[in-house]
C-alpha cells in the first residue's frame, strides 16, 4: 500500500490554523454569554401570540415555525424534559444536527446566546432567552424498552414512539428522525465520560425561548428523561407559546457571540436571498 | 503502515473472507454477516475513520450514536460498547480495541459544516459527508439517511462544564478495532480527509478492513 505523506510544512500551517480557530472557539465565547435569563419569565406580549398549546406529560406535539417566530417551552407546572426535532419546511431532508450544533460551537453545553444548526452548516434556531442552562443534546429520548427497564409494570408513554408519531404524520417517516434535543435535562459527563444528572431538577417556572431562523416543521415529545432521578413515571404538562418574535437587532447576541454563529447566519442569508 | 496485529488463532490475515485497502479520503461499504467479525485497522495511525451502519435487509434501521450513548452510560466507545440501532437492537459489540478512545458525540465533516467551523474558503474541500452521500447512494439511500456517526480513532474529549474539542488522535500505526455483528450489517466507512483539524494529525491516511467468518 503506496502513500505519500503530506508536507511537514503543510501540516503545520493547518496546525497553526486549527489552534488559532480552537483559542477563540473556547476562550471568547464563554466570555459573550450572559448566563442564565431571569425568573419569573417575563410576560409576552398578548399581540405577538400566535397560538399556545399545553401538551399533556407524555405526548407530542408538532408546529410550523416561520422564520422570525419563536416559540418559549414553560415548565409552568413542574419539571419536565421536552424532546425537541426540527426539519426545513422546505426540504426536509434538511434537519436539526446536534452533532454539528455541539462540535462547531466547541460545547455540549447549550444556553441562552447559543444557536442550534442543521446539517447543511445553517441556523435553525436562536436561544434567545433560557432560564435553565441545562439541556442535553447527547443522550437521545426514551424508548418502550427504556420505560419498561425503568417503569416495571406500568404503562407508559416514550419518546421514540412519540417522535415515530410526530414524523409519520407530517408525511416524514422512520427514517427522517434526527437526534434529539432534550431540553430541561442537566446531563453532564464525568471526566471518565459517564453521564450524570446533575444540578438541580430544574422546575418553578423554568423556560427557554427559540427563535426560528428558517421556516420549519418542529417535533415535541414530553416523557421524562432517561436519566430523570424521579422513580414515579409522572410527566407535567409542558406549555409552548408560539409568537412573533422581536426582529433581531444589529447586534443580536446569538447573531453575533461567536465567530461560528456569524458564519453560519452567512450561510442562511445565501438560502434566503 | 504496521505489520498485521492477530487478536486470535481465528483470525489470521490467510483466513479473512474480505480484505480491503481503503485510500486516504475514500469511502467504502461493504456487508458483514451477522457472527462475523469486521476489523478497522488505522494502518498508520492517528487517523479518524468516520463510520455508518444499517440493517442489511431494512436500512430504515440503522446506527443510533444517542441511544449507544444511552445504553453504554457514557460518551465514549471501548471494548464491551454494544453498537444500537435507532429501534434499540444491538448490531454489533466491540470485541477488541487497542486504542481506547474513540468519539461518537461529533460526527462527520461535511463542505457545509466546515465552512462555519473554518472559514467559507473551506467550502471546496473533500469531506465525509460528501463520501457517505456517494457510498448510500450506490445501496438506494440519500442524505436525509445520514445519521450521526462513529468515528473510530478519533479523540473528542467532553469536560464536565460539556466544552468539546478534536485533539491529536492517540491511535498508533496498526491500532485496530474488531466488532462482531449481531445481526446482518451494511458498513459504510469514511475514511476522513478533514486537515482543518487534527482528527487525523492533519494528514490523511490508508486503512485496513478486515472480516472473518463467525467462530464455530
Ligand atoms: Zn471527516
Amino acid at each position: 500500500m503506496m502513500h505519500l505523506r503530506r508536507s511537514p510544512e503543510e501540516i503545520a500551517t493547518n496546525r497553526a490554523r486549527y489552534e488559532e480557530h480552537q483559542k477563540k472557539g473556547l476562550e471568547f465565547a464563554p466570555k459573550a454569554l450572559p448566563g442564565p435569563s431571569v425568573l419569573p419569565a417575563p410576560a409576552i406580549d398578548a399581540a405577538s401570540v400566535i397560538h399556545q398549546e399545553t401538551i399533556p406529560g407524555g405526548w407530542y406535539w408538532s408546529t410550523k415555525l416561520q422564520r422570525g417566530e419563536a416559540i418559549r417551552v414553560d415548565q409552568a407546572e413542574g419539571s419536565s424534559t421536552v424532546a425537541l426535532v426540527a426539519w426545513n419546511a422546505a426540504d426536509t431532508s434538511e434537519r436539526i444536527n446536534l452533532v454539528d450544533t455541539a462540535k462547531v460551537q466547541w460545547t455540549t453545553a447549550l444556553g441562552k446566546g447559543r444557536v442550534i444548526f442543521s446539517d447543511m452548516g445553517r441556523v435553525m434556531f436562536s436561544m434567545i432567552e433560557d432560564s435553565s442552562g441545562a439541556h442535553d443534546c447527547l443522550m437521545g429520548g426514551s424508548t418502550a424498552a427504556s420505560n419498561a427497564a425503568k417503569y416495571p409494570g406500568e404503562k407508559t408513554r416514550n419518546t421514540r414512539d412519540n417522535l415515530i408519531l410526530v414524523a409519520v404524520k407530517l408525511g416524514l417517516d422512520r427514517r427522517d428522525i434526527p437526534g434529539i434535543l432534550n431540553l430541561f435535562a442537566p446531563v453532564r459527563l464525568a471526566e471518565a465520560g459517564g453521564f450524570g444528572w446533575q444540578g438541580k431538577r430544574s422546575n418553578s417556572g423554568d423556560y427557554a425561548e427559540l427563535r426560528a431562523e428558517m421556516d420549519m416543521l418542529v417535533g415535541f415529545s414530553n416523557c421524562p428523561h432517561p436519566l430523570d432521578p424521579d422513580p414515579a413515571y409522572q410527566p407535567k404538562p409542558i406549555v409552548i407559546t408560539r409568537y412573533k418574535a422581536a426582529a433581531p437587532t444589529k447586534d443580536d447576541l446569538c447573531r453575533t457571540a461567536t465567530a461560528e454563529a456569524v458564519r453560519g447566519f452567512e450561510n442562511n442569508a445565501l438560502m434566503q436571498a | 503502515m504496521s505489520d498485521f496485529i492477530q487478536t486470535s488463532p481465528a483470525r489470521s490475515l490467510q483466513n479473512a473472507a474480505q480484505d480491503h485497502f481503503i485510500a486516504a479520503e475514500a469511502p467504502w461499504s461493504g456487508i458483514v454477516r451477522k457472527g462475523q467479525t469486521i476489523r478497522i485497522e488505522d494502518s498508520f495511525g492517528q487517523q479518524a475513520i468516520d463510520t455508518l451502519f444499517y440493517r442489511a435487509d431494512d436500512f430504515s434501521e440503522r446506527y443510533s450514536n444517542q441511544d449507544t450513548m444511552r445504553m453504554q452510560g457514557a460518551a465514549y466507545i471501548g471494548i464491551g460498547t454494544k453498537i444500537m440501532s435507532n429501534e434499540g437492537n444491538v448490531m454489533l459489540t466491540m470485541t477488541a480495541d487497542s486504542c481506547g478512545r474513540h468519539d461518537t458525540s461529533a460526527g462527520a465533516c461535511s463542505c457545509e459544516s466546515n465552512t462555519v467551523r473554518f472559514g467559507h474558503g473551506t467550502k471546496y474541500l473533500h469531506a465525509c459527508r460528501d463520501n457517505f452521500v456517494l457510498e448510500v447512494s450506490k445501496h438506494g439511500m440519500g442524505k436525509r439517511d445520514i445519521v450521526p456517526n462513529i468515528n473510530f480513532f478519533m479523540n473528542v474529549p467532553i469536560k464536565p462544564n460539556g466544552e468539546m474539542t478534536i485533539v491529536d488522535g492517540i491511535s498508533a500505526p496498526g491500532d485496530y478495532v474488531e466488532l462482531v455483528a449481531e445481526m446482518d450489517v451494511l458498513c459504510v466507512i469514511s475514511n476522513c480527509p478533514q486537515i482543518n483539524n487534527p482528527c487525523n494529525g492533519f494528514d490523511p491516511t490508508p486503512i485496513r478492513v478486515l472480516i472473518w467468518g463467525g467462530e464455530a
